[in-house]
């Protein structure tokens, strides 16, 4: 197996295309994806109609002020905005393809929300592509919500100002006057105090009144709870059930790791086993020179370390961008080699079957994609017969446990990196059982 | 005194599926022997000598060899394009597991002319090169018998003329030659026993002059005999 080692790494050496792209395929995608993920997601060009008069940009709530300003500055920090004077302008903007929205923001919408009584309206207005509408929205939108929840939160501390200030008495401005209220509990207590002083027959009716102001008071202070529950209808409280779940950056990591180890190593087995036919050398060393087990174990070991060292630099690349642990290197090596002989041994099944080089090439190709999605879709997105059905392809298949296997490896998440290697363990015996009947093809 | 071949097959069947590719041929070499074996396309040549080479298994039969005391030259030059020369050499006398593989590394360089060319990649020598590689290749475990599947196809005149000086110097020195080809002069100049097979059976063993004989009718050539027994047969 040394010579035959030897001698694929010295073809491998002399095929300057190929060393080439192993060696500018990791440092690309290491820096693709090291600053894909160290830096923000770019905000979309939306153009910006803000017909609010300066003066009128502040909106009195009773006695609160709500400053419009600075829900556009929350705005502006999501979009990249692109100020314009009229709306004719930002339809011509959207239409050109300068910017991807226009949003126009009305200029009776202070006086509207001032009321506490009507709905304004934010007009955004989209073109693109259905993807770049859905970013875009995707961003205005949750500004838009953010913007909403401050104003509604706004409106409901003023609201439960009132009720208190209905309740407990005091001092309301209104249009600049302070307006003294003298509330319902004070008006209750000076109540049963007017009734110890009245004759005992004249009592009844005032006592109906007094409990009338009790029962008033009790519930009005309810109100602020009640308006509290309307304006967060649902809180979120989120419960882990077990292990440790990935954030998505790091997960992304894990994912372009496994996407490069399958890519590289299938084409390397693939590849290298069908040349051995090309050259029609198969034929002269499986005549007792070599046995085919291990001309099989000779080209997935090749694939492996080779499709190993690959990832390693690029995990070591992105972790110049992205912080990794490398006190976890020692399971990225473990991961990576195991699932390397994994999707090793698909290569070499692919190779005998295709038997030509290019044509192992395309077919690996071919399969390495659809697998890579199937691994990928998230259950729910689809019924839940076609879910079940790509759940039994990703597991017979090495994508989706070698999927596992990195990014407990490299993020430490659930589930732990046994389970994953041992069905990696047993999906290389599996293919490396087809690729050795298929090795019949290569004879013929 | 009875000479003891050394090489001998008997009664060698291949069938694929219902097909049967050779059926029950059986042949003796002795050392030193060349022995030509034609026949038409799909007669069952190449899975003859394959069979023999150990790179296919016989349905049925008995072969008095291991493939590993056998050299096998396919027809196509089974060597690596992107190696050297050297490199090729050297790595088939190591799977091989020659004694002294540099020892007959440069052995082969010298018996084949290609010193001079030691260092270049198969892919960049000409079709006559890479072939006389093909053949050394076979030859560096210096067996009893190699086995030469249409050796000259792919050569010019000069090339062939080449050749066939190495495989009957080869011969001279020992080494059992068995070849098959479509070039019935080759035939009669460098084989000492033709074997003629028609649709997997062996239906002629003998000397060139023999079967010109039995073609009956004073053929013009060599060719012209052949095409005579094929005929009389049918």
């Amino acid at each position: 197996m040394r010579w035959l080692l030897l001698k694929d790494l010295r073809i491998l050496r002399r095929s300057p295309l190929l060393v080439g792209v192993l060696v500018v395929y990791p440092i690309i995608v290491a820096l693709l994806i090291g600053l894909a993920l160290s830096r923000g997601p770019s905000r979309p060009r939306v153009a910006l109609l803000n017909e609010v008069p300066a003066a009128a940009s502040n909106i009195q709530v009773g006695s609160g002020h709500i400053d419009i300003e600075s829900y556009e500055r929350d705005l502006n920090n999501a979009i990249v905005p692109v100020p314009v004077a009229t709306l004719s302008q930002a339809l011509s903007d959207v239409r050109s393809g300068d910017v991807l929205a226009a949003v126009v923001i009305p200029p009776d919408i202070t006086a509207r929300l001032s009321t506490g009584l009507e709905r304004a309206q934010v007009q955004v207005i989209y073109n693109g592509n259905a993807l770049t509408q859905s970013f875009v929205q995707n961003q205005i939108n949750s500004e838009l919500a953010t913007a909403n929840f401050a104003l509604s939160a706004q409106l409901d501390k003023q609201a439960s100002r009132f009720i208190n200030l209905l309740v407990t008495g005091g001092t309301l401005p209104i249009f600049g006057s302070p307006l003294s209220l003298y509330g319902l509990r004070p008006a209750q207590t000076a109540l049963q105090r007017a009734i110890a002083a009245v004759p005992p027959r004249e009592r009844p009716q005032l006592a109906e009144v007094e409990s009338f102001l009790g029962v008033a008071v009790q519930n009005i202070g309810l109100a602020s709870d009640v308006l509290s529950a309307v304006s967060h209808p649902i809180e979120v409280k989120q419960t882990l059930l077990s292990g440790r779940r990935t954030p998505l950056n790091t997960f992304a990591i894990a994912v372009a790791a496994t996407l490069s180890l399958m890519f590289v190593c299938l084409l390397l087995a693939s590849g290298a086993l069908a040349l051995e036919r090309e050259e029609n050398a198969y034929g002269r060393l499986v005549r007792g020179l070599v046995r085919r087990e291990v001309l099989l174990a000779e080209k997935i070991l090749l694939a492996a370390v080779c499709s190993a060292i690959v990832t390693a630099v690029m995990l070591a690349g992105i972790s110049i961008f992205v912080h990794l642990d490398w006190g976890r290197a020692w399971q990225w090596v473990v991961g990576l080699l195991v699932a390397g002989v994994a999707f090793g041994a698909l290569g070499v099944a692919i190779g005998a079957l295709a038997r030509e080089v290019r044509a192992a090439s395309l077919l690996a190709f071919l399969l390495s994609l659809p697998l890579a999605f199937l691994a990928l879709v998230p259950s729910g997105s689809v019924a839940k017969g076609l879910y079940d059905v790509f759940r039994v392809i990703s597991a017979v298949f090495p994508f989706k446990p070698a999927l596992e296997a990195m990014d407990a490896a490299i993020n430490g998440s659930s589930p732990a990196i046994g389970g994953p290697l041992l069905w990696l363990a047993g999906l290389t015996l599996l293919f490396a059982l087809l690729g050795r009947l298929a090795m019949r093809r290569l004879g013929s | 005194m009875r000479r003891v071949p050394v090489l001998a097959a008997e009664g060698i069947v291949k069938r694929y599926g219902d097909r049967e590719a050779l059926g029950g041929v059986s042949l003796a070499v002795d050392a030193g022997e060349r022995i030509a074996l034609i026949g038409a396309n799909g007669a069952g040549k190449t899975t003859l000598l394959s069979i023999l080479a150990g790179v296919q298994q016989a349905t049925a039969g008995e072969i008095g060899l291991s493939p590993r005391e056998v050299g096998w030259v396919p027809q196509q030059p089974a060597v690596y394009s992107r190696l050297t020369v050297r490199e090729n050499l050297s790595l088939f006398a190591r799977l091989e597991r020659v004694g002294d593989p540099d020892g007959a590394v440069e052995r082969m360089l010298e018996q084949t002319g290609l010193r001079d060319r030691e260092d270049e990649e198969l892919g960049r020598l000409s079709g006559g090169n890479r072939q006389r590689v093909n053949i050394a290749v076979g030859l560096l475990a210096e067996p009893a018998v190699v086995l030469l599947d249409e050796p000259s196809s792919s050569l010019d005149p000069g090339q062939r003329e080449r050749l066939w000086a190495f495989v009957d110097a080869l011969a001279a020195e020992g080494t059992a030659v068995i070849f098959s080809t479509h070039n019935v002069v080759e035939v009669e100049r460098h084989s000492d026993r033709v074997l003629l097979l028609e649709q997997g059976r062996l239906i002629f063993e003998g000397l060139p002059a023999e079967l010109r004989a039995a073609a009956g009718s004073a053929p013009r050539d060599f060719e012209e005999a052949v095409v005579a027994f094929l005929r009389a047969r049918a």
